[in-house]
């Protein structure tokens, strides 16, 4: 059966207490998941009560004052701070979303709760390890595939078509959205997650595309596509403001369009 | 899991697996014809329970004998076992890991549907072709 309970040497432990440094007028408190695969010890939630006065409002700048006033072997992804390269998608409250682009005090509660991207074997800390999910988006072959001569200038589109893009090209492959659907919890090695999925249908209504048919035929699985079961975690979590519950839909309508 | 040691093999060789199975969209028309059709005859089938609650074992066994009636109550047997075994096949295929438990699973799952849409049938006939079986 599926694993509901985490194995002996994955359970959280209860671990160090920063304290706020003296002084501090404005302080709040995080806990966060900490754990070393080549260290012998259980992961374990530090908790570190910081002076939030001192830092920036998004909770990427809470982790960054951290590591540099606090712990220095925090270990956390980061890069643009601004939503646009997904590298510090985390669980924030239970939620996953980006940590640049998530002010902590949205988050409600006394103490906020920081972990990696649930299901994901964990680099260190708050660093998944995403190659399968790299893999899996290359595995749907995410370029213009056709067969007809290169124009001599560029594939025409129209303003139309370019438009059933929107929506679909904005995914920064963040992984927020297939690290938070159970069915990807469950089945993670077959079923492709919502991520993929949406990038699957972006390159089937590329009006440039020729292939289509072989797309669908790649996608045309009980695993690969059909374990959605549209309860759309995907689509709240996603930090840009996607769905793709909604386009695995609409793949999954042109799956009967072409038997029916 | 994704975390199960994957060897040797490549990550793009994990994520294509065994390749696609080139089936799933007629498990999916078939859920989602069964559970339209499931919806008018679930409503006729409630109204006709309370119906019959209220009348006596006589009532039910006429009632039954009625062809409409009989033709009904059997299309609402085997539209609820359809759309029963389609859903129970997700279920399993969800949740149970291992290539023998999962497709134990199915077969049983296929063989229970079966049988108990079969007897469903069966009885509904017997009560309304007396002469016959």
């Amino acid at each position: 059966m599926v694993q509901l309970a985490l194995p002996k040497n994955s359970r959280v432990g209860k671990g160090r207490h920063y304290p706020a440094p003296a002084g501090a007028k404005r302080v709040k408190t995080f806990r966060i998941y900490r754990y070393d695969p080549e260290g012998s010890e259980n992961p374990r939630w530090d908790t570190y009560d910081v002076d939030v006065g001192a830092c920036g409002p998004m909770l990427l700048d809470v982790l960054i004052h951290i590591k540099n006033t606090v712990d220095p072997t925090l270990t956390f992804r980061r890069s643009c701070r601004e939503g646009v390269c997904g590298s510090c998608a985390m669980n924030i409250g239970g939620r996953n979303t980006l940590a640049c682009t998530h002010g902590w005090e949205d988050t409600p509660g006394r103490e906020i709760q920081v972990s990696p991207l649930p299901s994901q074997p964990v680099v260190k800390d708050l660093v998944p390890d995403l190659t399968l999910f790299y893999a899996q988006y290359a595995s749907i072959e995410p370029w213009l595939h056709t067969e007809t001569p290169q124009p001599q200038t560029e594939w025409k589109q129209s303003i139309e078509d370019r438009a059933k893009l929107d929506g679909l090209y904005e995914c920064i492959l963040c992984a927020c959205c297939s690290t938070s659907c159970p069915s990807y919890w469950w089945n993670g090695e077959k079923y492709l997650g919502p991520a993929t999925l949406l990038h699957a249908y972006r390159w089937l209504i590329d009006s440039r595309d020729e292939a289509a048919g072989e797309r669908l035929d790649a996608l045309e699985d009980p695993f690969k596509l059909y374990r959605c079961h549209t309860i759309m975690n995907c689509a709240q979590v996603c930090p840009k403001g996607l769905n793709p519950a909604k386009a695995i839909a609409e793949i999954k309508k042109l799956m009967v369009e072409r038997v029916v | 899991m994704t975390g199960a040691p994957a060897g040797f093999r490549t990550p793009l060789s994990r994520a294509r697996g065994l390749g696609a199975a080139k089936h799933g969209v007629g498990h999916f028309i078939a859920d989602r014809v069964s559970g339209l059709a499931l919806i008018p005859l679930s409503i006729w089938a409630a109204y006709a329970g309370l119906k019959l609650a209220a009348g006596g074992y006589v009532l039910a066994v006429e009632w039954l004998a009625r062809p409409l009636n009989a033709v009904l109550l059997s299309l609402f047997v085997v539209a609820g076992f359809t759309h029963l075994r389609l859903a129970m096949q997700v279920v399993i295929e969800d949740y149970v890991e291992g290539f023998v438990s999962k497709s134990s699973l199915l077969i049983l799952n296929y063989l229970v549907c079966v049988l108990g849409a079969a007897l469903g049938v069966f009885a509904i006939l017997k009560v309304a072709l007396p002469g016959v079986l």
